[in-house]
């Protein structure tokens, strides 16, 4: 009864697209049709190249950022920390030198002028007037400190030399004008600066004031230049390191080897700028300009801060160990971070390489998990399809037999005599006639709809590969062209193998079709052999069409690759075959020349031969116990 | 001799299985017409019933019947009276069942609604199978 409530409904749904579907033996493609695009879109979607380019650029950007911040801020900290140290400790060093020096300086300056003072509290100023004892006592000093004094001599309040002992003619010479003169008189002592004096040489003086007979004589000593100037030019250090002593005013007291820092400003308020050390000392840093290298100075006051001695060098000279130790450490880390870049670019290079390969296999993968598993489920959807129309099938069959035998007996009836006669005889025959011919009609609706039935079966039985083989080749021989011949040529040995027959029937009908195709231009004959090949069943369909490109061959498998012309095939048939083949455990493969045809073959796994063995023991040993 | 002279003169006897009444019926008004001697069953169990009282020589049989399968049936016949012939007439039309019963002996396979003329072919075909 539901089947019959149902059977319009059904009936109307399939007959629309799956009975013609079916009628052309390519059921398969009128639902897979439906899918295409959508896969199609997936499939473009998959392009992910430059998905992996910048997915690669963001990793290598990231690791090598997280790689190498740590690096450059710890080797930064440390150079920081050894550029400051390094800076102290040169700083430092030459604070120490400086002091040193000074200090020298200062108690060379000290003892001279002691010497004198002893000379002169120890002698009697009337002795020292004697040019002899003078000549004695600066030979006494010349014994004891070398060639640092180099004259002695005594003036007089008016400015006029009295006495003199040293290798110039300086007697009666007349200092009256002469400023050291006039500061040595007021000092008790005094230590001129530098200068050249009547003797035409650098020298200075060192002089004691003393009282004798209510006037005042002064006690002078000429202290030979080389010898200080010796003491300050001993201070060098590197290649550019050198010290000068200047005066009040700025002029040199020394003789410099180098420049003096090029200021124009007076040189003493510009020292006094620097900053000062707990030694007394000013140190600073002078930017060079236009060719000129940064230089770096120290000063110290000495002589009651009448003089000043300076140290300069430049800055790189200073700092030379620093700047090579920075350089080799700069360039460690350079390498450092190149390597590390060079082999984040690699690894990641390769990583990501590997991952898209990954990915397009499990794509590949999917989109053929995807397929089969959609295929699965229109088989599924047909297979309940079919199984309904069978069932509707079935139950109209029986009242269209009913009608067509009742109506046929109608016509056994007309032949009585009493009809015979009748004025509607030739019409009640043709209504009759009519009658059977529906009926036929209707037989071969269910006909067709019980073979669509069959059709989606998938269920895995024992198939006669020999009779499926023959029974397409029937089919296609009829659909195919007269010019087109289709032969079977069966191997008996061929035993039942397991699978599903709609599938590999679906197969075998693929390939044929697609010979069909080769051959629809100018014809040509089909070859559908089944042999028995070791435990394989191999089937065979061969055409003598026009063939497969070699570039197309490796990709015949392929989902959605077609030659044919849009419209004309959705290029599924193959892979179908494939993917049906291959869950069977069989393999399939294609071999084809332009021009002289192509060749599928399919090899089968054969049942287990045990199997019916197994089957039929059972009922052996039921017999057995039975008696 | 004698019997064979029986034979031409005798009906011959057909053994109608099938659960659909009405088919039963007309296709016996419609053979009985044709001098055959028409036996009817709605059922399996009926049938062989039948078998067991008389003889036939040729049986149509539905495939699909409510108490038994149509196979089965066909065993249990092919058992009793090996000598009759047995015509399968379904509405359920597969190659499969179809198959089945040739391999159980069966003589032909006709699917409904049949053409009349093709029974009546067969049935004679039956009968020359018969008596060879």
């Amino acid at each position: 009864m539901t089947g019959i409530i149902a059977g319009p409904y059904v009936l109307g749904m399939i007959s629309s697209e799956a009975v013609l579907s079916t009628m052309q033996g390519q059921w398969w493609q009128y639902y897979l049709k439906t899918e295409k695009r959508e896969i199609i879109m997936d499939r473009n979607s998959n392009s992910k190249r430059p998905f992996y380019r910048s997915f690669t650029k963001n990793m290598v950007l990231l690791v090598t950022i997280v790689s190498l911040t740590p690096m450059l801020l710890v080797s930064g900290i440390i150079l920081n920390q050894f550029h400051t140290s390094f800076h102290e400790k040169v700083y430092a060093h030459l604070n120490e030198l400086v002091h040193k020096h000074t200090q020298n300086i200062d108690s060379f300056l000290n003892e001279r002028l002691n010497n004198i003072k002893f000379l002169a509290e120890t002698c009697d100023s009337d002795k020292l007037l004697d040019e002899s004892v003078l000549q004695e006592k600066l030979f006494q000093l010349q014994q004891n400190y070398g060639g640092v004094f180099e004259d002695l001599g005594i003036i007089n309040e008016a400015g006029v030399q009295i006495a003199y002992a040293g290798p110039f003619k300086l007697d009666k010479a007349q200092y009256a004008d002469a400023q050291w003169f006039n500061e040595a008189l007021e000092n008790p002592y005094y230590i001129s600066d530098v200068f050249l004096g009547l003797r035409s040489s650098p020298h200075f003086i060192v002089s004691v004031k003393r009282l004798c007979y209510g006037k005042y004589l002064l006690l002078r000593a000429t202290i030979n230049f080389e010898a200080f100037n010796s003491l300050v030019e001993n201070l060098r250090i590197g290649k550019t390191g050198f010290a000068f002593i200047l005066n009040k005013e700025g002029k040199s007291q020394t003789e410099p080897h180098y420049d003096m820092l090029p200021i124009k400003k007076s040189y003493t308020d510009f020292i006094k700028a620097g900053r000062k050390t707990r030694q007394g000392i000013y140190m600073g840093e002078l930017t060079g300009d236009s060719g000129r290298e940064d230089i770096i100075y120290l000063a110290a006051l000495l002589k009651n801060e009448d003089w000043i001695l300076v140290y300069q060098q430049e800055k790189t000279d200073a700092f030379s160990d620093l700047v090579r130790s920075q350089i080799v450490a700069g360039l460690i880390i350079l390498g450092g971070a190149f390597l590390i870049i060079l082999m984040n670019l690699i690894l990641f290079h390769k990583a990501v390489s590997r991952i898209a390969e990954a990915d397009t296999a499990k794509e590949k993968m999917n989109r053929q998990k995807d397929m089969m598993s959609r295929q699965i489920i229109e088989t599924g959807k047909l297979a309940s399809v079919g199984r309904l129309a069978a069932g509707i099938a079935h139950e109209i069959n029986n009242p269209v037999a009913i009608m067509v035998e009742e109506a046929g007996w109608i016509e056994d009836l007309l032949d009585e005599e009493e009809f015979q006669k009748g004025k509607n005889l030739e019409e009640f025959q043709r209504a009759l006639k009519q009658i059977n011919t529906q009926g036929k009609r209707c037989k071969d609706i269910t006909h067709k709809l019980l073979s669509f039935a069959r059709k989606t079966d998938s269920r895995i039985q024992s198939v006669q590969l020999n009779e499926m083989i023959e029974e397409v080749v029937a089919i296609s021989n009829k659909t195919a062209y007269t010019r087109i011949s289709i032969n079977s040529y069966p191997d008996n040995r061929i035993p039942s193998i397991d699978g599903s027959p709609t599938e590999l029937q679906q197969v075998l009908l693929n390939l044929i079709n697609n010979a069909l195709y080769a051959l629809e231009k100018d014809g040509g004959k089909i070859d559908v052999t089944s042999r028995l090949e070791g435990s394989y069943a191999l089937i065979v369909v061969e055409d003598d069409g026009s063939g497969i490109p070699e570039a197309n061959l490796d990709r015949i498998f392929d989902p959605f690759f077609t030659t044919k012309p849009v419209g004309k095939g959705n290029g599924l048939g193959l892979s179908i075959c494939f993917g049906i083949i291959q869950k069977m455990g069989g393999e399939i493969e294609v071999q084809s020349a332009i021009d002289s045809g192509t060749r599928f073959e399919i090899r089968l796994p054969l049942k287990n031969p045990m199997s019916s063995k197994t089957e039929d023991s059972p009922e052996e040993t039921s017999t057995g116990t039975g008696e | 001799m004698n019997q064979n002279e029986n034979t031409t003169e005798k009906k011959i006897k057909l053994l109608l299985a099938d659960d659909e009444k009405r088919f039963v019926e007309v296709l016996y008004k419609r053979l009985s017409r044709r001098n055959f001697d028409v036996t009817r069953t709605f059922s399996g169990a009926e049938a062989i019933q039948a078998l067991r009282k008389t003889d036939f020589d040729v049986a149509i049989l539905d495939l699909k019947m409510e108490d038994m399968d149509g196979l089965e049936v066909l065993k249990i016949f092919k058992k009793m009276y090996a000598p009759m012939q047995v015509i399968i007439l379904s509405g359920h039309e597969s190659a499969q069942t179809a198959r089945e019963g040739m391999k159980h002996g069966a003589f032909d396979y006709l699917s409904k609604p049949c053409d009349f003329q093709e029974l009546l072919a067969t049935i004679s075909k039956a009968i020359v199978k018969r008596d060879a």
